[in-house]
């Protein structure tokens, strides 16, 4: 026995769990519209309030204020209200599909619809995505077919990637979508290398990473700011905080940073925090954001304040490890419902069209469905071959695979 | 005696090792509150407390990392990655430092872990939710590596593993969790309740690491099989009816050779089968050890069947998965050479 103070282990807990009652009192959220908007070639050392505190634009009326409002035309807010809801409704009859075995397994965006969404609208063509499994927003808003989404998510004989990947892994270099991995945070440092190579090449495209809020733990995340801060790479670094990594809620991957914004902060990065449900403000912060990679200036590190209003995937149930009610009780809302208030607020909108397009767009997912179900699903109808399962691994097939290939007889 | 599906007999080894010992920790992704996403943990944090069972952030380095320096503290961690897919960040942890922190150190400071980690494939995983990297940790001396096959076996080894004083990669076929595989993909799933080897003692008890097993005793030709395969290489010796005997390894590292050899010696052909992919995996160390000390025995080739060497895929996992049809086929092919 020694004199010194006996230890003890810290092991963060969310605030409630099953059975207790929602509270997100400890989640302060600032007024709408007064979080300062700086330059964008700005000395990060002057705006590292800006990685504690959450940039809004709509508030409760439904009005856009504050110096981020206006990054956006009447018409492109409607735009955006549009894939928002196309992303909600795709996500729904693919849920449904899933549980009607149509396939394996999938991942929805229920409440987060807003974050890849208007963060496309920000890039221009060429630029180049690192998604993660919950950014598919970038192809919807990206004009990438639908279809062509269920195919890969049906594994079927038109799958552009022949049945080799998880459902929803999808991949489009002309869409400006890298493919998707099933581990995590290794395509957060890619971004920053393919960020470099623009540079190197003296080229004028900016690459965008993304990352969840528990995969900022991962080694690669660290590894990303650490080049990203080094050679000032034209890459925007995205952190969806969704407050869930599966069951683990976001203090655990945060630990005492207070914010995953201020993680950028000790690597010298310009770091922001954003209110991910408010369509306007994540397009106002992702155009800042890539104007300083665009214009030389460097990375930019922003976090998206948002809320898994959905299970984390078709594998898990929420209820097992948050009260159910808590999506409801998220602070920032939900928004698809804050865009469309916000367009009836501003006289562009109104109940009665946003109904008719809900109808109009289910009618434009289900005949895509149809589409992408005549080329069949997981297990019924047309497949990819057992002869594409070979191909791929090498640009040329080396000896002992074809080799395999004819002992599997394809 | 209790029944226990695999899953809950690995949880069960969990529970009996942290009741006995209070420097068994555990911990991983989601293994705390929730409970692991198989489930394997589930009630540990609520027994043990959480500074005993925890949720670690998402850093495979960092879980595997942190139980090598408890446990040169003195604890005895058994951590999980979530899917042996996610274990390369922690590569250089596993292989530089746990594997030979007893020989560098010659003894000073040793390194008691227990990785656990699902493997295989025959859930639809894709490519990172499918692997067997068993051969990845073979390959590197100081590490032990366990693939158990069964409920019963799960248990036994993995107390077995959490109480071996060196690091020990403890690799859970997934598919067999919640009941036997033998590679009929398309007949109903079957469950542990009728397996004789889902009858589990609820108390402490080991199946030492570096035995094998005869599940089959046979005496045409021997399969070594391991995990799985173990149920794919009995079915075909049923269904063909090859008079096969299938040894299950149940630890690959150490080898119970005396085994392997015994058996070949008597049956004079010898297959090996496993999921993971054919170059460079597992089944060429047997190979070539069966070679070694069977060769004037052998009335045919050694052979091999396993995974393609290809990435697994997602929508051609049976045309991936060695079941049944080709391992029946590489039989018949061994019993006509």
């Amino acid at each position: 026995m020694t004199d010194g103070q006996r230890l003890s282990l810290h092991v963060p807990e969310p605030e409630v769990r099953p059975g207790g009652k929602p509270d997100f009192s400890n989640v302060p959220i600032p007024k709408a519209g007064s979080v300062r908007r700086p330059e964008v070639d700005v000395d990060p050392k002057e705006i590292r309030d800006l990685a504690y505190s959450i940039i809004r634009v709509l508030d409760r009326e439904g009005e856009a204020v504050g110096p981020w409002a206006g990054s956006l035309t009447d018409e492109e807010l409607m735009e955006g209200l549009k894939h928002m809801m196309l992303l909600r409704v795709f996500d729904s009859r693919m849920l449904m599909a899933q549980r009607q075995g149509k396939t394996s397994f999938y991942m929805q965006h229920l409440g987060e619809e807003a974050v890849s969404c208007a963060f496309r609208k920000a890039l221009l063509p060429g630029d180049m995505n690192f998604p993660t499994y919950r950014q598919a927003g970038l192809l919807i808003a990206g004009g990438y077919p639908m279809v062509e989404m269920m195919n890969q998510i049906y594994s079927n004989d038109a799958d552009p990637l022949k049945g080799r990947q998880l459902p929803i892994m999808y991949s489009s270099k002309e869409f400006g979508f890298f493919t998707i991995s099933g581990n995590l945070a290794t395509q957060y440092v890619q971004a920053v290398g393919w960020a470099m190579a623009s540079a190197i090449k003296n080229d004028t495209k900016i690459a965008a990473a993304w990352i969840g809020d528990g995969s900022t733990a991962e080694s690669d995340f660290h590894s990303a700011l650490v080049f990203a801060s080094t050679y000032r790479a034209p890459v925007v670094l995205n952190v969806v905080n969704n407050q869930w990594a599966i069951s683990t809620f976001q203090g655990v991957a945060r630990g005492g940073s207070g914010t995953f914004a201020a993680r950028g902060l000790g690597y010298g990065l310009p770091s922001l925090r954003v209110d991910g449900n408010d369509y306007l403000a994540v397009h106002a912060v992702a155009k800042w954001a890539a104007e300083r990679a665009r214009r030389n200036i460097g990375p930019t590190l922003v976090e998206y304040v948002t809320y898994r209003v959905g299970a984390h995937s078709t594998s898990d149930d929420p209820s097992a490890y948050r009260p159910k009610e808590e999506s409801e009780a998220w602070p920032l809302g939900d928004p698809v419902i804050r865009l469309k208030n916000h367009l009836i607020r501003i006289g562009t909108w109104s109940e009665e069209r946003h109904r008719q397009m809900e109808a109009e767009i289910r009618d434009t997912v289900v005949a895509a469905q149809k589409e992408a179900e005549r080329h069949g699903t997981l297990h019924s109808g047309g497949r990819p071959s057992m002869r594409d399962m070979f191909e791929g691994v090498y640009a040329e097939m080396p000896p002992h695979l074809k080799r395999q290939r004819q002992q599997a007889g394809v | 005696m209790p029944r226990m599906t695999m899953i809950e007999a690995i949880r069960s080894a969990m529970d009996v090792s942290m009741e006995r010992d209070d420097n068994v920790v555990v911990f991983g992704e989601d293994v705390g509150y929730f409970g692991g996403v198989f489930r394997g943990t589930q009630g540990l944090q609520q027994k043990y407390g959480k500074t005993r069972c925890f949720d670690a952030p998402i850093n495979e380095s960092g879980i595997v990392g942190v139980a090598i320096g408890m446990a040169a503290y003195g604890l005895k961690p058994c951590v999980e990655i979530q899917f042996a897919d996610y274990m390369y960040p922690a590569y250089d942890q596993l292989t530089q430092e746990a594997a030979r922190l007893r020989y560098r150190s010659n003894g000073d400071f040793t390194c008691g872990i227990t990785v656990r980690m699902p493997t295989g494939g025959g859930i639809f995983g894709g490519q990172t939710h499918s692997q067997s990297p068993e051969a990845l940790f073979t390959h590197v001396c100081g590490l032990q590596v366990v693939v158990p096959s069964n409920p019963y076996d799960a248990k036994g080894l993995l107390i077995a593993s959490i109480e071996n004083p060196d690091p020990v990669i403890f690799l859970e076929p997934k598919r067999l969790y919640n009941g036997p595989f033998d590679g009929h993909h398309d007949r109903p799933v079957t469950s542990w309740a009728g397996h004789p080897l889902g009858e589990v003692p609820a108390e402490h008890y080991v199946v030492p690491l570096g035995k094998a097993v005869v599940r089959r005793p046979g005496s045409a030709v021997t399969v070594l099989a391991y995990g799985t395969m173990v149920h794919v290489a009995e079915a075909t010796a049923e269904e063909t009816g090859i008079d096969a005997e299938v040894i299950d390894l149940r630890t690959l590292m150490p080898l119970d050779l005396d085994t392997i050899v015994t058996s070949v010696k008597k049956t004079g052909r010898c297959l090996v089968v496993h999921e993971a992919t054919l170059t460079s995996g597992f089944g060429a160390e047997l190979a070539a050890l069966v070679q070694e000390h069977c060769f004037y025995n052998l009335e045919a080739p050694v052979t091999r069947v396993a995974g393609w060497d290809t990435p697994y895929p997602h929508a051609q996992e049976w045309d991936y998965f060695p079941g049944p049809a080709r391992v029946g086929r590489a039989l018949r092919d061994m019993m006509e050479a």
